[in-house]
């Protein structure tokens, strides 16, 4: 009986185990087979680069997408990156342990808040301060950047910080005893060393920020046409998922689906890069 | 002969939060002489060690009483730059500790980023070092391997070879051949006993019988109370606390 009871839970945990990884399977295929007909028929080339995204009119060219993603991802990085790893180095290895304690609490719940509130917030307070400070529309390219920049703090703050924590404890203690000021030790010992587990913390990021959706709705304006400035209306890759869906049908579905292809593969190779960055070490 | 004493240290209490560590400690280490702290664990001696060269202040709750004057200079004055005293007082650890980088880098790390030398006196330095700490010879054609390639042995010699770069006046070694064998362990020692004509060497020795061999003086420390201190050979045969007897015949620790 207790053999039986076991087996029979084994088995039970396989199975969801298993329903888990089949769910990513089905969407996977479901993606693809919807997508690869329409990105057949239009040409690889012709999809990726054309310049003209007109469902009505049968052009499907998702390049200024392509363009929106890497220029909001980008700037996203630009702001993002440093206020983040400045913030893991003073979170590992300068606050006192009552600080820390109020701080990685509160980037945790940055990661908590639902991106519809973030986009929320961009759109009331973030886009007139850009229109108004700096001209244009105000839903930009740098509107996206700052919201995105905020949403992908704590992926890279919280890994960040705990690959600084993970060194061995010996590299800091060495490093001082030889005389090198605290800073020193952290610029030239702490961060090379953790330089893998950094590179790691910023790909999966910026792999957030390729993701996501509403929040950019929200804030870039959506034009499909290449933007000339970081104060220029873009539209992503996934907001033309997202705008577009309720009313896609027949093969404008399909390249909706295929754009999905595109970024499905960009983020693949993202959490790739990340994983075997990591696992290199 | 009266020598020099290059450390004093006067009526030294040493805390963790409330507990305390190390109880009215009063030494004076004699330049160029080897001076062995010997006692089991938790006596205070790594603290006592820690401290001379203020890494205790990385330590959270670490607290000290009392003074500690390197060439009549307190280290706890205000003025003091923690830094310099640090690369005046270096320290080898229990475990050997290369950085993650090459054997040529590890030992160039410290003064690379001290002093602005040229290039071919940072190389200068590191065969000088690595020739003190008798490494040259096992590594001098493969310096740019990783450090973390050498045996246990190689690396601990690395370390020491990494202090002798910065150039320091006193050198701690806390338990540093511990984790060694009997061979590398011989190479370390010898080469200690040749360092000590230009440096003064305080050494938590993992034995009693590595205090014998190489230190002129020791001092007998057991649950943070200095018991006995003296010329090595004296204490060794006629221990004046019976404590210190029972120690060094074996009969606890």
């Amino acid at each position: 009986m207790k053999k039986f009871k076991e087996n029979f839970s084994e088995r039970v945990f396989l199975l969801l185990a298993l329903s888990a990884l089949s769910v990513l399977a089905l969407i996977t295929v479901f993606i693809f087979t919807k997508g690869i007909p329409l990105i057949a028929k239009v040409g690889v080339v012709n999809f990726i680069f054309g310049m003209k995204w007109s469902p009505s009119q049968g052009s499907y060219g998702i390049f200024p997408m392509i363009v929106g993603t890497i220029s909001v991802t980008l700037g996203a990085a630009i702001i993002g990156i440093p206020i983040a790893i400045c913030c893991s180095i003073f979170l590992a290895e300068f606050a006192p342990a009552t600080l820390r304690n109020i701080f990685r609490p509160a980037i945790q719940l940055l990661a908590g808040i639902p991106s519809v509130v973030y986009g929320f917030w961009g759109v009331l307070f973030i886009v007139p301060m850009i229109r108004n400070y700096l001209g244009g529309p105000g839903l930009s390219i740098l509107a996206g950047s700052i919201i995105l920049a905020i949403m992908i703090l704590p992926t890279i703050i919280s890994i960040t910080e705990v690959t600084i924590l993970a060194l061995p404890r010996h590299y800091k203690d060495g490093a001082l005893a030889l005389g090198l000021t605290h800073w020193q030790t952290i610029r030239h010992l702490l961060l090379p060393a953790a330089k893998s587990g950094i590179v790691a913390a910023i790909i999966l990021g910026l792999g957030r920020a390729v993701g996501e959706t509403m929040a950019v709705i929200m804030v870039v304006g959506n034009a499909v046409a290449l933007p000339e400035t970081i104060l220029d209306p873009v539209r992503t890759m996934t907001t033309n998922i997202g705008i577009e869906m309720g009313y896609a049908s027949g093969e404008h579905q399909q390249a909706l689906f295929a754009t999905g292809i595109v970024l499905f593969i960009i983020i693949m190779i993202m959490n790739a890069t990340a994983q075997y960055i990591t696992r290199k070490k | 002969m009266i020598q020099q004493s290059k450390i004093v240290i006067k009526d030294l209490n040493l805390y963790y939060h409330e507990k305390q560590v190390v109880k009215e400690l009063n030494l004076e280490i004699p330049q160029n002489e080897i001076f062995a702290i010997i006692g089991p664990s938790n006596s205070g001696i790594t603290t006592t060690l820690r401290t001379l060269n203020r890494l205790c202040d990385l330590t959270f709750g670490a607290r000290q009483e009392g003074e500690v004057l390197l060439d009549g200079k307190s280290i706890f004055n205000k003025n003091v730059n923690v830094t310099e005293l640090r690369r005046k007082v270096g320290m080898v650890f229990d475990v050997p500790t290369p950085l993650p980088m090459s054997i040529f880098d590890n030992v160039a790390f410290g003064s690379n980023l001290n002093g602005k030398k040229s290039k071919a006196e940072v190389e200068e330095g590191v065969e000088k070092a690595l020739r003190m700490s008798a490494l040259w010879d096992d590594v001098k054609d493969r310096l740019n391997t990783p450090a973390a390639r050498l045996s246990g042995g190689q690396q601990q010699r690395l370390c020491i070879a990494r202090v002798l770069a910065l150039e320091p006046e006193v050198i701690l070694l806390d338990r540093p051949c511990s984790a060694l064998d009997p061979i590398s362990t011989a190479k370390i020692e010898d080469s200690l006993i040749q360092l000590k004509e230009q440096f003064t060497i305080i050494i938590a020795p993992h034995t009693i019988q590595q205090a014998g061999r190489i230190a002129d003086r020791v001092a007998f420390m057991l649950m943070g109370d200095l018991i006995e201190q003296g010329i090595t050979h004296e204490v060794f045969s006629v221990p004046k606390d019976k404590r210190t007897n029972d120690y060094l015949t074996g009969r606890f620790g």
